[in-house]
């Protein structure tokens, strides 16, 4: 029998090639990503960046509103607004992604474990995860805060529990439907290891609906530090942080100097909405079958 | 071509059965009912033999083929695989019999994952099993393996969804040979393709059995395939074998009522014949197999069934020389 030819070779992309690709057919997705990148430098370049110390009062320039001197206006107690909202990127970024990223993970092994492995191992799980659920993640959040005090690692705590069940509960239904798949059959009837199926077979199809969740949870966790800041649950005075910035003074000026609820809101929302965009083109793009051919 | 068949028998299926639970209740399971999707089947295969394994769907075929593999745990039974009852197993020591044992699946677009490279499918059982010491040896391995099945060695670097159904199940093929195994079950491993293309397969089939010396449990529904792959054909029906026989004999003399009626509906590839012909369809539907039929489960549906067929469950009884029929009428 003749061998089937076929000259189309598949050429290894380059990664800025994949990266260019990425921006032409997700315009959508870099505009996310541009979001979420302006939103990391300045959270990470923050010393240097910020025109005024975020935490210094000017009693000379009390709730004024935007201007050359003070781009987005000042607070009630006299603090620059866009060096706090620089500041703030900080605050939120780091709750954001360890959350997401402790929790997204935790969720990825129980929830691939738990259908590979099915039985009582999935019956006992996912009751557990049953009962984490039950709580909003607000309340939850308020529960661990209460219990374990304010304080940043106590935020990440109270952020990341929550998302733990979210995310298992998704894997799992994603894994569930490809244990069955012939493909784990045949790597079963190879005699691979529980390890290898799990991780070079199911996890990396299954990477799809965790990815868009990923970047969906440090949307959500940014939302949740906001949350639980904005109801002094979260990070305490005078750390500038999003959530706190809208507390206070932000509702007491809100007719008079509305530009103190009003930017540090928009930062929280058009964050967020970088984060989902983001998530949803990566998601595509991640896909061999929807990749170029 | 029987010519290097032994009389030893490779594997040898006895009294098998499998009954899928049906359970109800969350934390307070309890069994309310069983799907008995093989009751009760014994054949054996011949070393370099092929057996053809027939019937509709549901018949419990697949689950056959599947509690062989070890990806079922049989409910009762014993599967000897050169004289060793596999069921019996630890997972170590069947390690070494899933390199003697391999499967090639029916749908050619799930039986590949979509994320790993053609070269990486072939290659892993043979990393996994250590059987080529570096990487190099391994590449060239799944190359020549590529080849064996008629594929272009590139297509080593290239995606499953890079290529055609055929293609995806030569590369099916190729994966169960990197084990270099002796015994290959053939879950209705061309039914899902093209007709032009199932010709190439069963053709590839052909030459790798006579190459590689492998023994063949071929379960298919389409019966003109099976008559040109194997040697010996069994029938099933509701989980239980009703006919056994050398392929030729089956087809040209069958005794079992269920059997003549399924060969009865093959059409005749040829107008006149087939307008002459006349068609006996098989009355009702298959029963459920969480709740058979009394004695012989074919009695409502068959032609010739009388008041015994309900009660007692017929035997296998070997009629002819080599051909074994469950039925207590045909003589």
């Amino acid at each position: 029998m003749t061998a089937v030819t076929d000259d189309t070779i598949a050429v290894r992309r380059s990664w800025h090639d994949a990266a260019l690709g990425f921006c032409r057919r997700q315009p959508l997705g870099t505009f996310g990503l541009a979001i979420v990148v302006i939103a990391a430098l300045a959270g990470l370049s923050a010393e240097w960046i910020a025109p005024y110390n975020p935490t210094s009062n000017d009693f000379e320039a009390m709730t004024q509103p935007p201007s050359l001197a003070h781009w987005l206006g000042t607070d009630q107690f006299g603090r620059d607004l866009l060096s706090r909202i620089i500041y703030g990127a900080r605050t939120a970024l780091i709750i954001g992604f360890v959350s997401a990223f402790v929790g997204g993970f935790a969720g990825l092994v129980l929830g691939v474990g738990s259908a590979y492995f099915g039985g009582t191992t999935d019956l006992i799980l996912q009751r557990v995860m049953d009962v984490l659920m039950a709580f909003p993640l607000i309340i939850m959040a308020l529960a661990v805060v209460a219990i374990f005090g304010t304080g940043v690692q106590n935020v990440i705590a109270a952020i990341t529990v929550p998302l733990i069940p979210r995310c298992a509960r998704v894997i799992r239904a994603s894994a569930l439907s490809i244990r069955e798949v012939p493909y784990i059959d045949a790597a079963r009837t190879s005699g691979f290891s529980h390890a290898r199926i799990i991780l070079r077979h199911m996890v990396p199809n299954v990477v799809a609906p965790f990815l868009i969740m990923l970047t969906a949870f440090v949307g959500q966790a940014i939302l949740a530090e906001a949350s639980l800041s904005y109801l002094g649950l979260g990070v305490q005075e005078p750390t500038p942080a999003w959530g706190l910035m809208l507390q206070g003074g932000a509702e007491e000026y809100a007719s008079t100097a509305p530009w103190i609820a009003v930017f540090p809101g928009l930062a929280i929302a058009l964050t967020v909405f970088g984060f989902s965009l983001f998530g949803d083109a990566l998601r595509d793009a991640i896909d061999p079958k929807l990749r170029e051919r | 071509m029987t010519d290097t068949a032994t009389d030893q028998p490779l594997l040898e299926v006895r009294g098998l059965h499998m009954h899928f639970p049906i359970s109800e209740g969350i934390l307070m399971r309890r069994q309310i009912g069983e799907v008995k999707a093989v009751d009760g089947i014994d054949f054996s295969l011949r070393r370099g033999e092929t057996l053809g394994l027939v019937g509709e769907s549901g018949c419990g075929k697949t689950t056959t083929g599947r509690c062989i593999l070890q990806l079922e745990r049989p409910t009762s039974g014993a599967i000897l695989y050169d004289g060793v009852d596999i069921n019996g197993l630890s997972r170590r020591e069947m390690l070494a019999l899933r390199r003697r044992i391999q499967v090639i699946f029916q749908d050619p677009y799930s039986s590949l994952n979509p994320r790993m490279k053609v070269g990486d499918i072939i290659g892993e059982p043979i990393l996994v099993h250590g059987l080529a010491p570096d990487a190099a040896r391994r590449t060239a391995r799944v190359r020549e393996l590529l080849q064996v099945c008629g594929l272009d060695p590139s297509f080593a670097d290239r995606y499953p969804h890079e290529m055609s159904g055929g293609q995806r199940q030569r590369v099916g093929i190729a994966r169960a040979l990197a084990l270099e195994p002796e015994f290959i079950v053939c879950d209705e491993a061309v039914s899902a393709l093209d007709v032009s293309i199932q010709a190439q397969v069963i053709n590839l089939l052909e030459d790798l059995r006579e190459r590689f010396g492998l023994t063949y449990l071929f379960i298919a529904h389409d019966l003109s395939v099976v008559r040109h792959l194997c040697q010996r054909v069994a029938v099933m029906y509701l989980g239980r074998i009703v006919e056994l026989a050398d392929c030729d004999e089956l087809f040209d003399n069958p005794l079992h009522p269920y059997t003549r009626a399924l060969l009865g509906a093959v059409p005749v590839p040829d107008p006149t014949v087939e307008a002459g012909r006349v068609f006996q369809p098989v009355r009702g539907e298959v029963p459920s197999p969480i709740n058979p039929p009394s004695g012989c489960v074919f009695h409502p549906r068959c032609a010739m069934a009388v008041e015994g067929c309900k009660r007692s469950r017929p035997e296998l009884r070997e009629l002819r020389s080599g051909h074994w029929v469950a039925c207590s009428e045909v003589s």
